[in-house]
């Protein structure tokens, strides 16, 4: 029952009573988040899993300052989230790099923004072999493959040095080998800088391959429904037996707790 | 000597893909000589054109001296026609021993046989046959007249031009992206100045002209206001463009990164709507040539059109060909530069849009 990361009961993040809204389309009121509370463990690697429209992007954007909520409030170390911070770094799903950047100034963007460039040059050579890059920092967005422009993301929000690092399907548009070789180096990062990871997927073996606890969210209105711990030791093998009754556990409370079957979790 | 040539075979893919442009072809050293004397011919008929056909038209050949020589509009031209022979000669030369030059040096050939050929017919059909009628179409040796006899008045309009060209122009493409940039970026701005630009970017520029001239008090800075605005607009709404197509996406990364607001314009919108931003340029820059040339036609004590306007009043046509053939090349130049820096500012976008 030990995990290779040390998890203390340390809280670095606090959501409470959460309630977010919006008008759709055609006028209806949409509750994207419904009383949402959940505490973060200071170096801990959450995992927020739901089918489409529970949320949980949502309420990562909230974490990130992109998005305020109608009521309660998320406190980073004590302090209330008002906006955008880079004590939060952010990595989206396509990436968002700067295509008219190499990929040594898109890394070097955080810097820059926070006029401490000249100070911490030598961090972007220090991150760019953190995650692989070596060799490619002069290249441009389209000349890198997929996976690679996701590792230049997470390189240019870690430069930041986040006490929190928000990964909202960073591997959601790669292709299932360059899916497993980034998974391998966010749980490399993870346990070298232990800075605190909260990954949204809908991809439930990389949320038991990769984290600490992983919150189920169901959708209209979106809510959490179930925290689990997976307490598995590192490296994990996807074809173990406990794997493999976590994983058939978290598809039978999906069952339960959707009032719809969602033909997307039958693996 | 096999090892040689099938080296050469195996690098010729290699050397294929470098060449640039459509339909050219690989030529060896063999067949070279075809085109260097190709090259070189049509502007040797010219010569050959002007020298030895007895020219009919009524024109009048004056002797000018120029740095102790005694020249003739004819002489002279001869004299133009064969320092271009010796600069294709030895660009020719140059590129015999280099495969990529070589091809491209080919590739031109029929082209500048066509020009010399071009210049030799024109000659001889308007002041030797007399089909074209004189003195509306003067022959290229007579144009040139207007070189030997007033050059230095022609650099003079020249440099008019250019600085009338310059001053506006820049101006033009800081006010232009200046307002761009706060039309795309403040939705108020964009309420309340967009549909003003909308209305004003159609009038031609010429049409404040009258306006222009009772406000300023030369006619100088009349012109520079006329080119300002004609860049003006015509930037300014496709910066706004540019700048209203930025991805939320890069704007929140860059936010979370740590940025305010003057970074999020100038370091995320602004690179964003470069694209943008330089085909504006280069529509105005259209605009502004014509501009210019308009304004100086109308009312400048200077400029290129200032002198093809005085030229038309003495039926002195071959000057109006000198000032247009001047424009020409200013023009291109100017073109030319504008490319060289989009191509520098827009250099990531190499191998990622089609050419």
């Amino acid at each position: 029952m030990s995990t290779n990361h040390p998890v203390t009961e340390d809280i670095i993040l606090k959501i409470e009573n959460v309630n977010r809204t919006y008008i759709d389309e055609d006028d209806n009121q949409v509750e994207a988040l419904q009383d949402i509370n959940l505490s973060v463990r200071r170096g801990e690697f959450l995992s927020i899993i739901g089918s489409s429209g529970c949320g949980k992007t949502t309420l990562l954007r909230l974490i990130a300052g992109l998005d305020k909520p109608e009521t309660g409030r998320l406190t980073l170390d004590g302090e209330e989230i008002v906006g955008p911070d880079p004590q939060r770094g952010y990595v989206f799903q396509q990436g968002g790099l700067f295509n008219w950047l190499t990929v040594e100034k898109n890394i070097a963007t955080g810097l820059k923004a926070r006029r401490v460039y000249k100070k911490n040059k030598d961090l972007i050579s220090h991150y760019i072999n953190l995650v692989g890059l070596t060799g490619f920092e002069k290249a441009y967005p389209h000349q890198i493959s997929g996976g690679m422009a996701q590792r230049v993301a997470i390189a240019r929000a870690l430069i930041n040095n986040p006490k929190v690092l928000l990964l909202d399907e960073p591997m959601g548009a790669l292709d299932s080998f360059t899916r497993a070789d980034i998974q391998e180096k966010l749980l490399e990062l993870h346990k070298k800088n232990k800075t605190t990871m909260i990954l949204v997927t809908h991809d439930v073996d990389e949320a038991i391959y990769l984290s600490d606890r992983i919150v189920i969210m169901t959708p209209r209105p979106g809510k959490i429904s179930e925290i689990m711990e997976v307490n598995l030791p590192h490296p994990r093998d996807r074809g173990s037996t406990q794997f493999l009754a976590i994983r058939k556990e978290i598809l039978e409370k999906f069952h339960l707790a959707s009032a719809l079957p969602q033909p997307e979790y039958t693996i | 000597m096999g090892n040689v040539s099938q080296n050469y075979t195996s690098a010729l893919p290699i050397i294929k893909s470098k060449l640039s442009k459509k339909g050219q072809k690989l030529i060896s050293k063999k067949e070279w000589p075809v085109y260097f004397i190709l090259t070189l011919a049509g502007f040797a008929t010219a010569i050959a054109s002007n020298a030895f056909i007895k020219q009919i038209a009524d024109v009048e050949i004056k002797v000018y001296n120029v740095a102790g020589i005694n020249l003739t509009f004819n002489t002279f031209y001869r004299f133009v026609l064969g320092l271009l022979i010796l600069i294709y000669g030895i660009s020719g030369i140059y590129s015999y021993f280099d495969p990529i030059r070589r091809s491209n040096f080919a590739y031109r050939a029929p082209f500048r046989f066509a020009v010399g050929i071009g210049l030799g017919l024109w000659d001889f059909l308007g002041t030797k046959l007399l089909l074209l009628p004189q003195p509306f179409f003067p022959g290229p040796a007579k144009i040139l007249e207007a070189f030997i006899m007033e050059g230095d008045f022609i650099w003079e309009n020249t440099l008019y031009s250019l600085r009338l060209f310059v001053v506006g122009f820049s101006l033009g493409v800081v006010f232009g992206i200046g307002t761009g940039i706060l039309i795309g970026w403040f939705p108020k701005v964009y309420y309340w100045v967009y549909p003003v630009l909308k209305m004003t970017g159609v009038i031609p520029a010429v049409a404040w002209m009258p306006f222009a001239l009772t406000l300023f008090p030369t006619p100088f800075m009349a012109a520079v206001f006329l080119i300002i605005i004609c860049a003006w607009f015509s930037i300014a709404g496709l910066t706004a463009q540019g700048i209203q197509s930025t991805p939320k996406a890069q704007l929140e990364v860059a936010k979370t990164l740590g940025a305010k607001t003057s970074f999020l314009v100038f370091h995320v919108a602004v690179p964003h709507a470069m694209p943008q931003i330089f085909t504006g340029i280069s529509n105005a820059n259209g605009f502004a040539f014509t501009t210019l040339v308009m304004a100086e036609m109308m009312g400048q004590p200077g400029g290129l059109g200032y002198y093809i306007n005085l030229s038309k009043v003495w039926s002195a046509y071959y000057k109006v060909f000198a000032s247009i053939l001047v424009m020409a090349i200013l023009f291109s130049l100017i073109m030319k530069i504008i490319a060289k820096i989009r191509d520098r500012v827009l250099r990531w976008q190499k191998g990622w849009v089609k050419e």
